[in-house]
């Protein structure tokens, strides 16, 4: 390989040196910055010298805990009810604001649920961080599915040959190339609870049997919304991946099939699918990272309500390392998001390792 | 039984064409109510979503909400912000990316292999891991301009721009082109004694069409499209803002849904002229990132 016609040092990096500084500079370094910055309690702009605090930032993050909280009894030993005959509990604060239980200073009700007489409450030192990983994790759990089984379906669609057949692709592909903050506040008004586009579709389909749903300002409905949409806006993208992986099979293996008398169903259950091995890899893979790193749509559409229950991760990062000016618990959240992703990439590697 | 046959086949191609006609309103119908509604006053504009009007540019049509958008909010410098970020951006992009490229596939040199190892490895940080540390590092980063140094690069153009102008992603990508072109035609180039930069300039770019004109989509994509969450929290005054947090502009306690909309209008009708005249290359440029994992 080597000659001496290509070797040469000085030119080697002399071409190399100009787009690789850039890139240590604005991606290398805040990167370990970020990781440096978790230790700290670094702030955007303060008069203090920022303070290497340890872990302190993850266990403000991470810390949970169940507690149990007994009913509470009259002088007479019987369980208080209260007018809808419900059990009273003694207040969370009893616990996590009393002395006999340090470790729980400070933290706050996530959920509960009824354990016979008794009622488990978990308790987060951060609520507000774990709704915001719950719903990433919800949104990712959902678009995966929805996104790229649609895409795939899309693939097939457009793989037909059929006069024609490019003007639909360029349609279905059209929301892709429209900024995503566009597309938020467009839905933003065909969500709306009144006048809203969607509502009055539905009505329409449904001949008025259809009740409106302020479909944003409802904390069961917002998270759904925001992932219907974004499912939607990115469908074309990876029907043109899936549509690469379907044109990259053989036609002699759809040829046997045909032959072998394969129904379409047989065809793409043992050729079709098994040949999208590597791309259904590559889709899953792709979207999970993208959702991980949603942010516009709940900027743009919710910001975080109603009642939290749109918070995601970036969300959180930007709301409290910019808008708090808490550099490092933003930058704590940028960790645990990476850990996140480097999680899902050793996935992808081991399911496209696994086939060689 | 001739005819029963091909009246079926008729039936069958009817069925798949209006499947796909189906599945083209769900992806066309916000953009189609967008562009319909930004020409109607907003009365008139809620009241038609209850029917098929809502797509039909009927009743009173005018450019009005144009007019009012433009009065709102100094739309003509958002755009002019944020094309010359991204020009300036995609230019910078194809030519240091390339340089570096070219290096890592026709030259040997220490060290060539550890840094192309890094900046492949630098493909799995996504940019939201790294916004909050990046906002505290360009606040303290010195710049030599034309009034001396300055410190700090908030509300400025270059913080918008220097960033961004290398990314794995498109060093990646011409790599990968590089690499299938004729090795012999740099080496007889060499033996012939031109130099690197003549190599560089008037063999590998001349070559590398498709590879730049996909880099330049897609990153002129992600520089007008996808720049919010950076231009958000470190750009503030107006005179440096891009279009898409302009937006910020349209929601007062009352929302003007038609201004909204023309603003819509106005900010996405560049790109989809861009995309339908050069679909093809959209779309293969996104296959492309494809071949990233």
């Amino acid at each position: 390989m080597s000659s001496k016609l290509t070797r040469s040092n000085k030119a080697g990096w002399l071409f190399a040196m100009p787009g690789f500084s850039l890139l240590f500079l604005f991606i290398i370094v805040p990167f370990f910055f970020a990781f440096y910055l978790s230790l700290t309690n670094q702030r955007l702009v303060s008069p203090n010298e920022a303070q290497f605090v340890g872990l302190e930032n993850y266990r403000n993050l991470l810390s949970v805990a169940v507690v149990t909280l007994e009913p509470e009894t009259d002088d007479a030993g019987q369980i208080v009810r209260d007018e809808d005959g419900e059990i009273e509990y003694p207040r969370v604060r009893t616990i996590t604001r009393s002395d006999e239980f340090p470790q729980y200073r400070g933290m706050g009700e996530w959920f509960r649920w009824h354990w016979g007489d008794t009622a488990k409450v978990v308790i987060a030192s951060d609520v507000l961080f774990m709704k915001a990983l719950v719903n990433t994790l919800t949104f990712a759990l959902f678009i995966v599915p929805l996104q790229g089984g649609g895409a795939l379906l899309l693939a097939l669609l457009i793989n037909q040959k059929l006069r024609g057949i490019n003007v639909f692709r360029t349609v279905y592909f059209m929301p892709v190339v429209i900024s995503i903050v566009v597309i938020s506040l467009l839905w933003r008004f065909i969500y709306s609870g009144n006048d809203g586009l969607l509502n009055n579709i539905l009505e329409v389909l449904t001949l008025g049997a259809f009740t409106p749903i302020d479909w944003l300002g409802r904390t069961d409905t917002a998270l759904g919304s925001i992932i219907a949409m974004s499912a939607w806006q990115g469908m074309g993208f990876h029907m043109v991946i899936w549509l690469a992986g379907l044109q990259a099979i053989s036609p002699t293996l759809y040829e046997a099939a045909a032959i072998e008398g394969a129904s379409k169903w047989q065809t793409f259950r043992y050729v079709t699918w098994p040949g999208l091995r590597n791309t259904a890899v590559l889709v899953l893979i792709v979207i999970t990272m993208q959702s991980f790193a949603v942010f516009a749509q709940v900027d743009v559409m919710t910001n975080g309500g109603p009642l939290d229950s749109t918070q995601t991760l970036v969300f959180q990062t930007v709301e409290r390392g910019y808008g708090k000016q808490d550099i490092s618990g933003g930058a704590t959240i940028s960790v645990i998001l990476f850990l996140m992703v480097l999680t899902i990439s050793a996935v992808q590697g081991f399911l496209t390792r696994e086939r060689k | 039984m001739a005819s029963v046959t091909s009246d079926n086949r008729g039936l069958r191609l009817a069925t798949r064409y209006a499947v796909l006609v189906l599945v083209g309103f769900v992806f066309l119908f916000p953009l189609v109510f967008m562009v319909v509604s930004s020409l109607k006053p907003d009365q008139q504009l809620l009241a038609d979503t209850s029917s098929i009007r809502a797509f039909l540019p009927v009743g009173d049509i005018s450019l009005d909400n144009y007019v009012k958008a433009f009065e709102r909010a100094p739309i003509g410098r958002f755009m002019m912000n944020s094309v010359f970020v991204t020009v300036v951006t995609v230019g910078a992009s194809i030519l240091l990316c390339s340089l570096a490229a070219f290096s890592f596939v026709f030259l040997e040199w220490k060290g060539r292999n550890i840094l192309l190892t890094v900046i492949v490895a630098t493909l799995i940080i996504p940019f939201e891991t790294i916004a909050v540390p990046l906002l505290l590092f360009v606040s303290k980063l010195p710049w030599i301009g034309l009034d001396g140094l300055e410190i700090g690069w908030l509300n400025t153009y270059r913080v918008q721009i220097i960033p961004w102008m290398v990314d794995a992603l498109t060093i990646f990508l011409f790599v990968q082109f590089f690499k299938d072109l004729p090795r012999e035609l740099i080496e007889a180039a060499r033996v012939e004694g031109a130099s690197w930069l003549l190599i560089y300039r008037k063999i590998v770019m001349p070559l590398s069409g498709p590879v730049i004109a996909t880099a330049a989509i897609l990153k002129s994509l992600t520089m007008y499209n996808n720049q919010y969450l950076w231009p958000l929290i470190v750009v503030q005054d107006e005179a440096h803002r891009p279009v898409m947090v302009g937006l910020g502009y349209f929601f007062q306690l009352q929302i003007a849904w038609g201004e909204v909309m023309a603003y819509l209008t106005l900010i996405s009708v560049p790109v989809i002229a861009f995309y339908l005249v050069l679909q093809r290359a959209f779309i293969s440029s996104i296959a492309s990132t494809g071949v990233k994992g």
